[in-house]
């Protein structure tokens, strides 16, 4: 039996969050089907697009210009080891557009965003306010959830496209500024170099990203337990799952967009 | 009406409802009597369909409560919660006329919130409380807001659920006073669920005592004091010795 004993515990965990999984899975068609029906709320969209998108604009704009510019100087150090500097607009373009504009715009999101959806609903839950809204004849998953992950879906997108530009501008100003390339030559690679394609896999992974993100919030939230400590789990747990699945979202998107 | 026939409810292997058998007569307040943890506000929130009972029926004018058109059986209902759950998001007015905004009984934002304000000053408060937010209110105006808002479209059952916990004793009578005043002029069928026996005085028409799952006893209010039954007794005299038991 002993033996047996880490056979049992891994079967209980594997249905654990298999249930997880079904319950997640579940939260999402609820959702996405209030996203599609009516009544809409307006200012609940309209409040979520400015928290989600407008207000994330800085915290999105200094990381893709800090993360442009450093991208410049790896690749012109580690491209002098082969003689190779000269690819610097390429692989900073690509490498923001790609994978680190999306990527560090979605883990932005998860950690400004996801977390505020998620206390916010959660304290909500443990002061009564939800079942107040019930009690107003309001469903929860359409006047919270609803707005929150249909802001997520469209405005995430922009942001990363913000993101992009950003980052490769960075990339630009220490290239011209400090590393000798030519303003005009290095824009004309950058713009040569990126294809449709690079551009539409950006959008495509924010819009999937910022859903994610506004999702695994309003979930952690709605299931949050009693108490300043339910709060906090719900808070804490949305972030770790909001940062996972954007990464294996991103893995699969990568994939799927760009594997021959 | 409101119905309720072997009601019960557990969670996990704490059997919160065992037996509930309740009836509420239209237009008359019923006070709903128990220590902490005997399970008043599962009752409560059995009725308005916010917890799913294990068993049982539970009746509204005869129609169960699960069968029922959602919306319509909700729109008969205001609720004033323990903590006021007022939304922090919105300014008082919006938070009373929070079903008047939207849905159903939506109406023109300027009559909504004329109405708002009304209803303010009915509870006690003054227009220019009106654009402030909850987390600027004391604990007291909180509860006068929250009372507003369970009055607010005129809904023919309220439901009260400590409507004095926290409050000091000058401000709970107000809040007392408030209540029984707004029911009977609203002719409106309520039931409060509390452990404050001012207010159930204050209250009550009749009042029924929940313990270990099922109702203890039920009576008219002025038979409270001469109920025979051992565990009103020590509930309203607040004794720690009695078949209730106390956890000390």
């Amino acid at each position: 039996m002993i033996l047996l004993s880490p056979f049992g515990a891994l079967g209980r965990a594997t249905l654990a969050l298999m249930a997880v999984v079904g319950r997640v899975a579940l939260f999402a068609l609820t959702a996405l089907s209030h996203v599609l029906r009516p009544p809409f709320y307006g200012r609940e969209l309209g409040l979520a697009l400015l928290n989600i998108g407008w207000l994330s604009l800085p915290v999105v704009g200094l990381t893709a210009i800090f993360t442009g510019a450093a991208l410049a100087l790896q690749i012109y150090s580690g491209g002098a080891r082969f003689n190779a500097e000269a690819v610097v607009p390429q692989i900073v373009a690509i490498g923001m557009v790609r994978e680190l504009g999306p990527v560090l715009v979605g883990l932005m999101i998860a950690a400004r965003v996801t977390s505020s959806i998620a206390a916010e609903i959660a304290t909500m839950k443990v002061t009564e306010q939800i079942d107040a809204l019930v009690t107003l004849s309001t469903d929860p998953m359409k006047y919270l959830v609803a707005p929150r992950v249909l802001a997520g879906l469209i405005v995430v997108p922009l942001l990363v496209a913000v993101g992009d530009v950003i980052g490769i501008f960075g990339g630009y100003a220490v290239a011209t500024g400090s590393l000798g390339f030519n303003p005009a030559a290095y824009l004309k690679n950058t713009m040569d170099f990126l294809e449709l394609l690079d551009v539409i896999s950006s959008l495509v992974k924010g819009c999937a990203f910022g859903g994610l993100a506004a999702l695994m919030g309003c979930y952690f939230g709605m299931a949050s337990g009693r108490g300043a400590q339910g709060v906090g789990r719900a808070t804490k747990g949305s972030v770790e799952a909001a940062a996972v699945l954007i990464l294996a979202a991103n893995f699969l998107l990568t994939g799927a967009f760009f594997s021959l | 009406m409101i119905d309720l026939t072997r009601v019960a409810k557990s969670f996990g292997e704490n059997h919160v409802l065992r037996d509930v058998n309740l009836t509420i007569d239209k237009g008359s307040s019923m006070v709903i009597i128990g220590g902490s943890g005997t399970g008043k506000s599962v009752l409560l929130k059995s009725i308005l369909g916010l917890v799913t009972p294990d068993s049982g029926t539970i009746t509204l004018d005869g129609q169960d409560v699960t069968k029922a058109d959602r919306d319509a059986f909700l729109a008969r209902f205001g609720m004033l919660f323990q903590g006021a759950a007022l939304f922090d998001s919105l300014p008082v007015w919006q938070n009373v006329a929070f079903r008047l905004l939207r849905g159903s009984l939506k109406k023109p934002r300027d009559e909504a919130r004329a109405i708002a304000i009304d209803k303010l000053r009915r509870v006690g408060l003054k227009s220019n409380v009106a654009d402030r937010f909850p987390a600027e209110l004391s604990g007291g105006m909180q509860k006068r807001v929250g009372l507003a808002r369970a009055i607010a479209a005129e809904p023919e059952i309220i439901f009260f659920d400590e409507p004095t916990t926290g409050l000091d004793p000058i401000m709970a009578g107000v809040i007392n006073e408030l209540i029984r005043e707004i029911v009977t002029e609203m002719g409106a069928t309520a039931m409060t669920i509390t452990h404050d026996m001012t207010s159930v005085r204050a209250i009550a028409d009749r009042v029924a005592m929940l313990h270990d799952g099922v109702i203890q006893w039920s009576g008219p209010v002025s038979q409270l004091d001469d109920s025979g039954d051992p565990y009103v007794d020590q509930f309203i005299s607040g004794r720690a010795e009695g078949p209730i038991e106390a956890v000390r």
